[in-house]
């Protein structure tokens, strides 16, 4: 076991926990952060996405002992004095969302694109949203809610 | 659970109601809810039906069922025992409740899914919630809306029939004056039990119901606040995790569980064929069930090899058949047009992203548990079996989950959950991992069907035979007018555990029959489209089918061996659906791409727009894999890709262009649609593929990277 200072949502979290735990596990079940969301626990799904510095990481296969001081990012940090981000905005004026539990990480996966390719193309979004599976089959809307967030208006 | 079979429950019938005294329960309900007023029915019509049918004698809990409150503040809470899985109904309810009650939907709060506070109710599924309960809770509130006016009309002395109802408030005109229903409700304990049927407000007049408000809670979901049944916590919980058989029907021969309990925190439950752990955190707990030394005999069982043919010996007539009239073998022997062709589809998984997951609390000999499930009630009775307990002691609430598609009928992550709590004398999560939800969850069933069907050389069909093996009856009955009919599904010894799936054997039935009609088109040298509707008399599913044509173009291009079109549709639990779908192949890569779909759907008078579209997409997108790639691969006891890196699940990529034409049939009553939309895809695409290429493909899935063993290598991929 070990004690980790991990810097999450502008605060400084402490957790005493083995080091190969994952991130995910640290998250929801040392830290009550339950937004993010077990999917797969191999990458494979994008439930568990978080930023890590800013880019969309599978907290499932992090185990939290490399974290270090990275600023983690989780859903529940994008909300900020009441105002949505713009791509949260988007899903809700899109209505991107079924049983909305792949939500949380394909939000922080758009926020994470759009950081580095604030105009993405739909082969772009495509390409680099993949990863994250959303069982009920939003995928429409969810692409229009990308291009929504990164060009101000649905297209 | 069942092979797949269909509930076949009646449909929602109004009665007259009488007024029975209030029980002592209802009153600690107010109670509880403070002052106001509770609509009651007495012996709800649907739910005794549904309680009837296919839980033979299942008494309900209570002789009356409190539906609605409206409290001081005029907020309403609204009691219902379906659950909210991503279809939308937690919204499309609260609309159809605002308009009868005549209420902004913000004053609406819908309590679901908890067995203390809601009203017995069967289960989510068979697309019954917007048929059933929609009516049941529209009833309530213009019967409250009602009593208001009443209640006003007694204060001010006046006729009721003088006054309106509107925006909350009840209102005499000619004077302007109103109170709110807060007023006519604040601090009293009122108990409206409904006596007589109301008039409800017709969908053409509807101003809440029938328009796209948003999801009303979509804000808890992008900014992670909702909690899911995984996401539950309680104090002092801890997280357990089960040991599971290295196959299915195995018997645990030794455990050494010396390595596990020097863990820290570890306890460990055996309880019969059971064992288990408990920790402080789910991550020790998983290590703690990883180090126990278990052998397991595990017996040599069927694998995809001998599927099919497994399913056709041990198959039985079952009830007889659906339907049988004309002389079918003399139609078949004796008609210009013969078509036989054998299908089969391979189990598939539900795969819902969340897997299931319960936390479970004792409290003495009171059991609460949350639990994803699309039945509460079922899986309170379950417990109640499990730890012989009366069904009052058991406490199931379901927090909007993260979906089932039909995969969450039943309490196995609950009765585990509670099991370990109880050894440990402690709250206990249990999330079940994904390799877990694939392997001892249940599957779609696989299936095989055989169709025989005939024409005259017009195109006139004649005979038409349907044996379904295995995978079910619904949707089994050709909607085409067939003089001659032999129609029948054969239950079988299913290899693995199966059960209801969305649509049931709907998907399979109407991919079999529209794939069947394709090549009979083709063989009668006729329009696929034109061969529908010259055999086809149904009005709606004609006008499915002729609205998927327009709006696809269907007719305007021909096919080319790099790209097909194809046609498909059917009816099902009051829904109705057509499709065009566009392929495109690369005959170089032997490789087949879904470019672009066109559906139309129809089910009656639609409540909410912009969710029944996106229940459609939905569909679609789902039915992309089970006809092109998903499959269980399954050998000895053991599923063989239990994982999303093997199981493949559609994704981004994988999503043609989409094009949904909504039906709006305001003048009949409204259906559900979480169902029925998943049909008409796959068909659409196997007749696309034919047309591109001149294969028939009779298989589901379709184009998998490698086939499944004993299954013929697939002529393309996707």
């Amino acid at each position: 076991m070990g004690e980790f200072v991990l810097h999450i949502n502008g605060s400084h979290l402490s957790v005493t926990a083995a080091p190969e735990e994952s991130l995910l596990s640290v998250l929801r079940d040392h830290l009550k952060l339950t937004g993010t969301h077990y999917g797969c626990g191999e990458g494979q799904c994008g439930a568990c996405t978080v930023l890590l510095d800013g880019v969309a990481a599978r907290s499932c296969l992090m185990p939290v002992g490399d974290v270090g001081g990275a600023h983690i990012v989780t859903i529940e940090g994008l909300e900020q004095n009441g105002r949505l981000t713009p791509v949260q905005q988007a899903f809700l004026d899109e209505g991107a969302l079924q049983c909305g539990y792949c939500t949380s990480g394909m939000i922080l996966s758009a926020v994470s694109l759009l950081r580095q390719t604030p105009h993405p193309t739909d082969q772009q979004i495509v390409a680099s949203m993949n990863g994250n599976v959303c069982r009920c089959g939003t995928y429409p809307r969810i692409l229009a809610a990308i291009r929504r967030a990164a060009h101000g208006v649905s297209q | 659970m069942s092979s797949g079979a269909d509930p076949e429950l009646e449909p929602f019938q109004e009665e007259r109601w009488r007024l029975l005294a209030l029980p002592l329960d209802r009153r600690d309900f107010l109670r509880f809810f403070g002052g106001g007023l509770l609509v009651c029915l007495a012996h709800p019509p649907a739910v005794a039906q549904e309680s009837g049918r296919s839980f033979g004698g299942h008494l309900l809990p209570r002789d009356i069922a409190a539906w609605l409150h409206i409290d001081a503040a005029s907020q309403v809470r609204v009691f219902t025992g379906k659950v909210e899985v991503g279809q939308n109904i937690r919204t499309s309810l609260a609309q159809l409740v605002a308009e009868e009650l005549r209420v902004p939907i913000g004053c609406i709060t819908m309590v679901m899914g908890d067995t203390a506070l809601t009203p017995y109710d069967m289960g989510t599924f068979g697309s019954r919630s917007t048929p059933t309960m929609g009516p049941q809770l529209r009833t309530m509130a213009a019967a409250a809306r009602q009593a208001l006016i009443e209640a006003a009309a007694a204060r001010w002395q006046l006729n009721a029939a003088s006054l309106t109802a509107d925006a909350g408030k009840v209102t005499d005109p000619r004077t302007a004056r109103s109170f709110t229903y807060g007023e006519l409700t604040g601090g009293q304990d009122l108990v409206h039990v409904v006596s007589d049927s109301e008039t409800l407000t017709p969908a053409a007049d509807w101003k809440i119901a029938g328009t796209s408000i948003p999801k009303t809670d979509g804000r808890d979901f992008v900014t992670g606040r909702h909690q899911y049944p995984s996401d539950i916590v309680r104090p002092n919980m801890l997280f357990g995790a089960v040991l599971r058989p290295t196959g299915y029907n195995a018997t645990l021969i030794s455990l050494d569980s010396s390595a596990a309990e020097k863990l820290s925190g570890v306890r460990l439950v055996r309880d019969g064929g059971f064992v288990g752990v408990v920790a402080p955190d789910a991550f020790t707990a998983q290590r703690a069930v990883s180090d126990l030394r278990a052998q397991w005999n595990v017996p040599a069982q069927p694998s995809n090899r001998e599927l099919f043919q497994l399913l056709k010996d041990s198959s039985d007539p079952g009830d007889g058949p659906q339907s049988a009239s004309g002389s079918v073998e003399q139609e078949l022997a004796t008609a210009p047009i013969r078509v036989d062709q054998q299908y089969t589809v391979q189990y598939i998984a539900h795969a819902p992203l969340e897997p299931r997951a319960a936390v479970a609390e004792w409290n003495g000999s009171s059991l609460t548990v949350w639990t994803g499930t699309q039945r509460p009630f079922g899986v309170r009775d379950e417990l109640a079996q499990a730890f012989h307990l009366a069904a009052d002691q058991v406490h199931v609430l379901q927090p909007d989950m993260g979906s089932g598609y039909g995969g969450k009928h039943t309490g196995e992550a609950a009765i585990e959950a509670a099991r370990l709590a109880r050894a440990a004398g402690k709250p206990v999560k249990l999330v079940w991992t994904r390799g877990e939800e694939f392997t001892w969850a249940y599957f779609r069933p696989a299936g095989v069907i055989e169709i025989r069907a005939a024409a005259q050389s017009d195109g006139t069909l004649v005979a038409w035979e349907h044996h379904n093996y295995n995978s079910g009856s619904a949707a089994i009955a050709t909607p085409y007018v067939i003089p001659a009919q032999l129609v029948h599904y054969h239950p079988a010894r299913s290899p693995l555990r199966q059960g209801s799936y969305r649509s049931l054997a709907a998907a399979a039935n109407v991919f079999a029959r529209e794939s069947h009609m394709d090549a009979l088109a083709h063989a009668a040298s006729l329009n696929p489209l034109d061969f529908r509707l010259k055999n086809l008399a149904d009005p709606r599913l004609r006008a499915v089918f002729q609205a998927a044509g327009e709006a696809f173009g269907w007719g305007r291009e021909n096919s080319t061996p790099a790209r097909g079109f194809g046609i498909a549709g059917g009816t099902d639990k009051g829904g109705y659906t057509a499709a065009c779908a566009e392929v495109a192949i690369d005959p170089a890569a032997h490789s087949v791409r879904i470019v672009r779909v066109v559906q139309a759907w129809e089910s009656g008078a639609i409540v909410n727009p912009d969710g029944l579209r996106n229940q459609i997409v939905g569909a679609i997108v789902q039915a992309i894999g089970g006809a092109l790639f998903e499959q269980i691969l399954f050998a000895d006891g053991r599923v063989l890709n239990p994982r999303f890196a093997q199981y493949r699940v559609p994704r981004f990529s994988d999503v043609p262009q989409i094009e949904v034409v909504l039906i709006d049939r305001k003048d009949l009553p409204s259906a559900g649609a979480g169902e029925t939309g998943i049909v008409a895809l796959a068909p659409a695409v196997a007749n696309a593929l034919f047309a591109a290429t001149g294969v028939r493909i009779p298989v589901l899935p379709m184009a998998p990277r490698a086939p499944a063993p004993g299954a013929p290598a697939p002529p393309l991929r996707s």
